[in-house]
């Protein structure tokens, strides 16, 4: 017990609190994963089912350990020994670990951890991480506490911890999408907005049936939707209070199509297209002032813009030059440079958390594909390809992208999918239906 | 342009000889022409859309009017000549080979196309409207050709009531 301390973080209601800053020890041993690297071998771990600190939080513990489990395989980085494996059974979250029972499995992480129900519909949930093979701890152990209703994201929580420590690198795993469910016919969709958890679970909707709604997209914090919506007869921009859910139109224009929208990163202002007389631009919107300010004035299509992470670039596709294109220009319009050159159309991009890429759709020969593509326009990759891929949203930590999938034909239908931008672990995304336009939220506070 | 002048018309009209009726009418603002009167009556809606012609077609990734869709729109721009009483809601619609937001704006670039041609015949630009639905409404659900050809459209939906006339 002297090399580690348990913290804890008091959560309420479904607000949790920030996790205080415990950064992984320096301990460098052979537990790291590196994402970078080009073949990776998922990495072995266990997770004894989580001690229930009384019969009344024996299913919880169940479950809890469940998710994380899901969530570190899920990332296709990890390989879940399965208890039937398990030579030690560990009753007791602080009896010291046998090491050597999980190293003769080859569990090269083992996760420990105990849940504890108390009154008025509070949980804990504490875990430990170790290094089996250094027989060490990775980092100090943890404990979140909250109503219970928040099990999953005390679930998610640990396992950003334990995804966090070994590849060096935020998790991504307590964090929500925005989506549009879609339902009905091919020739007469019915959509509506809804959010839900990154795993696909805890489903809500956001707005009925009564107006067509399209490309959703998460303020930074994660509180506002930014949408495009029929409800006033035309395509025009709408925002949602995800807390209330109480949309609103925003009023942009008076008499023109407006869509497109994105927040720029301090959430202040944010941009979008409006297209009038045939032609579509580029506009920002200053929520304080309410200014609108005209950004590219070309006599093409330019749409579908983003924003950099520092909120001083704006990456846009425009077929100015024949084409649909990638374009990058400063946030306060000017001059745009082309970054790509391949062959076929590339359009909606968006700008990686990291700042680093961008990703795409591209269309070429029929075929549709998310790729990615540096700031500067090289290092062009394709991650994905059929009938009908588009719209990539970043993960939180920007190693993964969601997207839409839709299948041919007169039953077509869409569906999220998700990839790693390194290109492994094509997955589907569960949803209750058929569902489009994923917009990823940040890590969640 | 003002979309509240646009005045659904209450009653379904017989579409029953039509081949090429909107398979949608939802509460999106899309629908096949609605309005009183039969195929047979020269001032029916009915009539503007199966023998005037009510679309015109485009080609791939194109908001330019073809020969034969000037000489429908034409034909558009007479009927609304000698029917001073209707309006006309230009709907812009693209096939499923492009990007959301792509094809919302060329579908609304398709639309003004065709407004901008009517106008250009004569018609009050007080009477027309228009509205991009992109790829989300296409009236003909295969993958290919045969369908993506009669999604790339623009319908002009005649609807009694809003226009200030000639």
């Amino acid at each position: 017990m002297t090399f580690f301390r348990l913290l804890s973080v008091l959560l309420t209601l479904a607000l949790l609190t920030p996790v205080p800053a415990v950064e992984a020890q320096s301990n460098q041993g052979p537990l790291r994963i590196r994402i970078t690297e080009g073949v990776i071998e998922p990495l072995p771990f266990a997770i004894p089912e989580f001690i229930a600190e009384s019969p009344a939080a024996a299913q919880l513990a169940r479950q809890v350990s469940q998710v994380i489990a899901a969530d570190l395989t899920g990332t296709g980085l990890f390989r879940e020994i399965p208890a039937s494996a398990h030579i030690s059974e560990v009753t007791n979250f602080n009896a010291p670990v046998q090491f050597a029972d999980w190293k003769a499995i080859n569990a090269q992480a083992l996760i420990t951890g105990s849940v504890g129900v108390g009154s008025g519909g509070q949980m804990t949930v504490k875990f430990r991480l170790f290094d089996v093979f250094s027989e060490a701890p990775l980092g100090e152990g943890l404990q979140f506490g909250g109503t219970q209703d928040t099990w999953r994201r005390m679930a998610h929580k640990v396992a950003d911890q334990v995804y966090s420590r070994i590849t060096g690198e935020s998790g991504y795993f307590d964090s929500r999408v925005v989506f549009v469910s879609e339902s009905g016919d091919k020739a007469n969709r019915a959509k509506r907005l809804a959010i839900m958890d990154y795993d696909g679970a805890n489903v809500q909707f956001l707005t009925g049936n009564n107006a067509l709604v399209l490309a959703p997209r998460i303020s930074t914090a994660g509180d506002r939707v930014l949408y495009t919506s029929y409800e006033t007869g035309r395509p025009t921009v709408f925002e949602l209070n995800v807390a209330n859910v109480s949309p609103r139109a925003l009023n942009l224009s008076s008499d023109a199509v407006t869509f497109s929208p994105r927040y720029a990163p301090d959430g202040r202002s944010l941009i979008y297209s409006q297209s009038q007389g045939g032609n579509t631009d580029l506009y920002r919107f200053d929520v304080n002032t309410g200014q609108r300010t005209r950004l590219t004035s070309s006599p093409a299509i330019d749409t579908a813009p983003s924003y950099s992470p520092d909120g001083r670039q704006i990456v846009f596709e425009s077929d100015r030059s024949g084409s649909q294109q990638l374009y990058i220009m400063p946030a306060t319009g000017g001059e745009a440079r082309r970054i790509s050159f391949g062959q076929g159309r590339y359009g909606t991009p968006v700008w990686s958390p990291r700042g680093d890429l961008i990703a795409f759709t591209k269309q070429n020969q029929g075929r549709f594909h998310i790729g990615v593509i540096r700031v500067d326009g090289s290092g062009e990759r394709l991650l994905t390809a059929s009938f009908l891929d588009e719209g990539p949203t970043w993960s939180p930590n920007g190693r993964v992208i969601m997207f839409t999938r839709e299948t041919q034909g007169a039953s077509g239908a869409p569906a999220l999918f998700s990839v790693d931008v390194s290109g492994r672990n094509l997955k589907r995304v569960p949803t209750p239906g058929p569902a489009s336009d994923p917009a990823w939220s940040p890590l969640l506070q | 342009m003002n979309f509240k002048a646009i005045i659904a018309v209450a009653g379904v009209a017989l579409l029953s000889a039509c081949t090429n009726a909107d398979r949608f009418s939802d509460g999106s603002g899309a629908g096949a022409g609605a309005g009183a009167g039969a195929a047979g009556d020269p001032t029916s809606p009915a009539y503007f859309q199966q023998t005037i012609g009510d679309r015109v077609f485009f080609e791939v990734d194109q908001s330019t009017l073809t020969e034969a869709a000037q000489q429908t729109l034409n034909a558009q721009a007479g009927w609304l000549a000698d029917n001073g009483e209707f309006s006309a809601l230009i709907e812009g619609h693209a096939d499923e080979r492009g990007t959301r937001e792509y094809n919302i704006a060329l579908s609304a670039s398709r639309a003004n196309a065709v407004s901008d041609y009517l106008i250009s015949r004569g018609v009050a630009s007080n009477r027309l409207s228009t509205v991009p639905f992109g790829k989300e409404r296409p009236v003909a659900v295969c993958s290919s050709e045969s369908c993506y050809n009669q999604n790339r459209r623009a319908v002009t939906v005649v609807q009694a009531g809003g226009g200030a006339g000639f």
